[in-house]
């Protein structure tokens, strides 16, 4: 990853000018884009920057910490010849960690095994691997109609107010690796409120969950800039333990809204010409980089899970941010404000989320055969039943053709009983039970989305159950 | 003069000076680790490059070295099957050197140069020849001969020239005037291939998914649009197109899209079969892979690199499907560009030649007669999906495409939310290549299909009023052939344009299976239509047994096909009968 011939560390007395976030130092001979910066100044901590813009004349350095108080002309600022790394190792699992990395739990620093640069690098297309193994996270509205796989990206689009990081938190507390390989999480709290952390984190505190994760939290009163960090700090532990111990490691972060808006900070101090609302027009790319970090590689055993929460501004899915995040990731779990006032939890809106890679994970041996029929079927007769409730709003129930009044009837207790599961972790055997269960109360054809085969091995099953009893 | 040296780098931008001669366009090495980049702009002793890798670790006063050329590559046997990144670097290659991540500054030909090829001439010495004219063969792939065309700018008589197995960087022979012949050429690809003359479009592009080839057909040669918010499934449409349309080779630009999806692609293209020729969907297509989390700059050269490919092939006289996902992502980079470059925007902070340079791209699409001997027509058609913000289409990629593109595939995510794929809207699509290849569908499909398709539209316009009426009055207070309109409707949306994409039948619909689908609904449409005029209620319709046979036909297995059509037309006759 080190250039051929690094710099030595290169020492300068005082900063031209200072901007929000930004330092401008002059003749700065050999800066390096992307090198990491410290800077000194009588009394005050350490403050750490990274280099966005090297010019004979000017240099950008962009600071982490508050600016609040620095004189750039008493600034000490030295160039460290190298780009910004983590320590890794195996001996995280269990700590509490700063948003870049300094430790939070009172213990000395992590020895680690080895330091990496955070900004990673691009998988080879060629070598990665499918994702195709199912993960089963105990929550019907995704292992049964939005199934995860391993290696996927799949952002959680939650609404303030709306819980989805206690989804998040269920998923950590209950997924479980389909044949009991090592297993870990990463979580990046990213400008998150104590409250929410907490929300997440005093749930496996004293469990042996707590034992199996690595917590880097930048919270809502912690530098803004460093927020650009945190993800990449914990992607690049997760990364190594997935691709050098094996571990299959599922890396929640939260909150990416938090993390844009510390990406159009930059922007703005930077003078860019904006795009959409004011973030930057290479945010799609900037995105793209810490999502794509997500995969499984040909040659290795482990892998790399992400589980985004996005918080939709004013719950808008064409705001920007979930906007890009969806065109990056491979679908979305959309919560919904209208299960969760009526007491739904999870409250998964299943229309508009979506698995991509569901396909590669379900049925033959992966789930059960019938699984992909029985999704589609659920969701089209769900479908048509929320239609028909707009409709039957109008007109009455009445007014309403046969089919519609079924799956009208349909659309509640889908919501009821397979949505709705409160806390309780849920097999993916019983999901599948319960919406078998759903299906059997709708006409034969209605269900045009399963095959003859499926309902006939279906039929079977009960006969051969009945008789068992 | 002085060596350059960087005096400034930003993003994926560097400048150098002083650079001297260069010209615009002109491919240089950057830095120590001589990462490959481009001159986009001359200012005195100034220039600014765009850099095709990482720019991290860049430093100030690294040399900067010209090449003398611009961004090239090159063509020749060893093409189908491979996957190249946005400027050509074979990827296979790449992991081979640094293994599971990309590390940059490799300089690596797309084209094997170990590889050895089997060449039979087909012209010999003393022959005159001509910029290209066929040379002679080579079989690249079981059954696709590939074409050995003379360079653009050669000319002369044949000295010398002679079968056997070659690399492709081995003299084949020599002109009289000592011009070395080879089974490979480097062509810039920035620049369109030339060709004689464009000829119109009177073939179909089959493309076996029925709402395209039924409803909103492209010509060979053509170009389209597929605009669609996340979650339509652009991609799924691609892909499908990819593995089951009808061309002779097809290029998949994967252009600022997700890793796991091209491992996919590599995965299922390795394993499916043409139906057709029995061989590997991989040995008629060519990859061009430029992820979104590699470098901004060659997600605008990949697009070009795909075209330059696909006109290659065209020149052998090949039908060419040129599938891009995303347009959107290209022209991001070139916005991503030139913010950086501080050029004064246009709309949403695109470049003011962004409509420009689409409409040159979506142009370099067509059925040309190719120049050179022997006379030969090929094609490119251009299938380009768009990715707008918000799903809105009212910006300015997708409305660039719709410029210049010969159809709009037009996706919805109200249809995608209820599952209704492919998710494309009938209201706002069109295809300007109906009445073109509507000749062609009578004769190899069947005579009525225009009629078909005519009135196909106009049921499914006619529903789209009903459902507004039956959503405020409810359909009870429909009248029954209103109702039956209802019916038809649905069932041409759930069996004829709707398609699954991952049953094993239905992924790919043959025009013959099309046409018996839409022939179906409107024998349902005329047998539904008389029962109600002979004044039975709309009860008695048995609607339940004729969607059932309606399913069967649309997942039948080819062989059981006409089987599961005679079945669901005895259906619809019987239907009124109790």
């Amino acid at each position: 990853m080190r250039p051929a011939r690094l710099p030595t560390a290169r020492t300068y007395s005082g900063a031209a000018s200072a901007a929000g976030p930004l330092l401008f130092v002059r003749s700065t001979r050999r800066a390096q884009l992307g090198e990491w910066v410290q800077i000194e100044l009588e009394g005050q901590p350490e403050r750490r920057g990274q280099v966005i813009d090297v010019g004979t004349e000017v240099t950008v350095i962009q600071v982490f910490e508050d600016t609040l108080g620095l004189r750039p002309a008493g600034a000490k600022i030295t160039l460290t010849g190298e780009t910004a790394t983590t320590t890794v190792g195996k001996d995280l699992l269990g700590r509490a960690l700063s948003g870049t990395g300094a430790p939070l739990d009172g213990l000395p620093s992590s020895i680690g095994e080895t330091r990496r640069p955070i900004w990673g690098a691009p998988i080879n297309p060629v070598r990665r691997q499918r994702p195709s193994d199912f993960i089963e996270t105990g929550v019907s509205a995704i292992d049964g109609m939005n199934t995860l796989v391993r290696g996927q990206k799949l952002p959680v689009f939650s609404a303030p107010g709306l819980p989805g990081i206690e989804l998040a938190a269920d998923i950590v507390e209950n997924a479980r690796p389909s044949r009991g390989e090592p297993f870990a999480v990463v979580f990046a709290a990213i400008g998150i409120t104590e409250r929410e952390t907490q929300t997440f984190v005093s749930r496996f505190r004293e469990s042996e969950v707590m034992q199996r994760t690595v917590l880097y939290l930048n919270q809502a009163s912690d530098p803004t800039i460093e927020r650009l960090l945190t993800p990449r700090v914990a992607l690049t532990t997760a990364e190594h333990l997935a691709f050098t111990h094996g571990f299959h490691v599922l890396v929640v972060m939260a909150d990416i809204t938090h993390y844009a808006e510390a990406l159009r900070e930059i922007a703005a101090a930077r003078e860019e010409i904006p795009g959409r609302r004011g973030y930057p027009g290479y945010m799609y790319t900037d995105l793209a980089s810490l999502f794509e970090r997500a995969g499984v590689l040909e040659s290795g055993e482990g892998s790399v899970t992400q589980l985004p929460i996005v918080t939709l501004p004013d719950g808008d899915m064409t705001h920007p941010i979930p906007d890009l995040t969806g065109y990056i990731t491979e679908g979305q779990i959309v919560l919904s404000r209208e299960l969760h006032q009526r007491g739904v939890y999870p409250p998964v809106d299943v229309l508009p989320s979506l698995s991509r890679l569901m396909n590669a994970g379900i049925g033959g041996s992966n789930t059960v055969p019938e699984h992909r029929e029985w999704a589609d079927q659920l969701y089209a007769v769900y479908a048509r039943g929320r239609e028909a409730k707009l409709m039957a709003a109008i007109v009455g129930t009445e007014g309403l053709a046969p089919g519609d009044q079924h799956a009208l009837d349909f659309t509640d207790s889908f919501e009821q009983r397979l949505i709705h599961q409160g806390r309780q972790r849920r097999a993916l055997t019983d999901t599948i039970e319960i919406g078998w269960s759903l299906l059997e109360t709708l006409p034969r054809d209605e269900l045009i989305r399963m095959s003859e085969a499926t309902l006939q091995a279906r039929s079977e099953r009960d006969r051969n159950g009945e008789d068992a009893k | 003069m002085s060596e350059a040296r960087i005096i400034r780098v930003a993003g994926a931008i560097a400048e150098a000076r002083p650079l001297g001669d260069v010209a615009l366009y002109e491919l240089v090495e950057v830095g120590e680790r001589k990462l490959l980049g481009e001159v986009i702009r001359l200012e005195g002793e100034v220039a600014t490059i765009q850099v095709f890798e990482e720019t991290t670790g860049l430093a100030l006063n690294e040399p900067v070295r010209p090449t003398g050329g611009s961004l090239m590559t090159e063509l020749g046997p060893g093409l189908l099957g491979s996957i190249l990144d946005g400027v050509g670097r074979p990827l296979q290659a790449i992991a081979d050197r640094s293994g599971d991540f990309i590390a940059p500054g490799m300089a690596l030909p797309p084209l094997d140069p170990d590889a050895r090829w089997t060449f039979s001439p087909t012209v010999s010495s003393g022959a005159e020849i001509a910029e290209g004219d066929v040379i002679g063969t080579v079989e690249e792939r079981p059954g696709l001969v590939h074409q050995i065309l003379l360079p653009l700018g050669t000319q002369g008589r044949v000295a010398r020239i002679e079968g056997g197995a070659y690399t492709i960087k081995e003299p084949i022979g020599a002109l009289e005037d000592g011009t070395p012949l080879r089974l490979s050429h480097r062509w810039a690809i920035r620049k369109r291939r030339p060709m004689v003359r464009r000829l119109a479009g009177d073939r179909p592009f089959i493309t076996g998914q029925r709402v395209f080839d039924f409803l909103f057909p492209v010509a060979e040669g053509g170009s389209v649009a597929v605009p669609g918010g996340f979650g339509t499934g652009k991609t799924v449409i691609e892909q499908s197109l990819a593995k089951f349309a009808k061309a002779d080779v097809i290029v998949y630009i994967g252009c600022g899209e997700r890793g796991n999806e091209m491992a996919e692609v590599l995965h299922d293209f390795g394993r499916l079969t043409d139906p057709e020729t029995g061989r590997p969907i991989m040995d008629r297509t060519v990859l061009i892979v430029n992820t979104s989390n590699m470098p901004v700059a060659a997600r605008d050269a990949s697009v070009y690199l795909g075209m330059t490919v696909a006109e290659y092939y065209r020149d052998m006289g090949y039908h060419v499907a040129v599938l891009a996902d995303s347009l959107s992502r290209w022209a991001e980079a070139l916005r991503e560009i030139a913010a950086r470059l501080q050029e004064m925007p246009g709309e949403e902070g695109y470049p003011t030649y962004l409509a420009n340079r689409m409409s040159r791209l979506y142009e370099r699409a067509g059925r040309v007669e190719t120049l050179g001997s022997p006379s030969r027509t090929g094609a490119v058609t251009f299938i380009s999906a768009v990715s707008p913000p918000g799903g809105d289409f009212a910006e300015p990629v997708t409305q660039g495409s719709l410029r210049v593109a010969g159809a709009l595939w037009a996706l919805d995510a109200g249809l995608a939310h209820q599952r209704q794929f492919p998710a494309v809207d009938w209201d706002t699509s069109y295809s300007l290549y109906v009445e073109a290849t509507s000749a062609w569908f009578s004769a190899e499909g069947s005579s009525d299909w225009s009629e078909l398709r005519s009135q196909t539209m106009r049921l499914l316009q006619r529903d789209r009023e009903l459902r507004e009426i039956a959503g405020l009055v409810g359909v009870d207070a429909l009248a029954d052939d209103d109702r039956l309109v209802l019916e038809g409707a649905r069932i041409a949306r759930e069996f004829l344009i709707g398609q699954n994409a991952f049953h094993e039948h239905d992924a790919f619909s043959a025009v013959a299976k099309t046409h018996s689908l839409a022939k179906l609904l409107w024998d349902f449409m005329n047998r539904g239509g008389s029962i109600l005029s002979d004044e039975a209620g709309f009860e008695k319709l048995d609607l339940a047994t004729v969607r059932l046979a309606f399913g069967a036909v649309k997942n039948a297995a080819p062989s059981d096909l006409d089987a599961m059509v005679s079945h669901a037309t005895d259906a619809i006759a019987n239907m009124g009968t109790p």
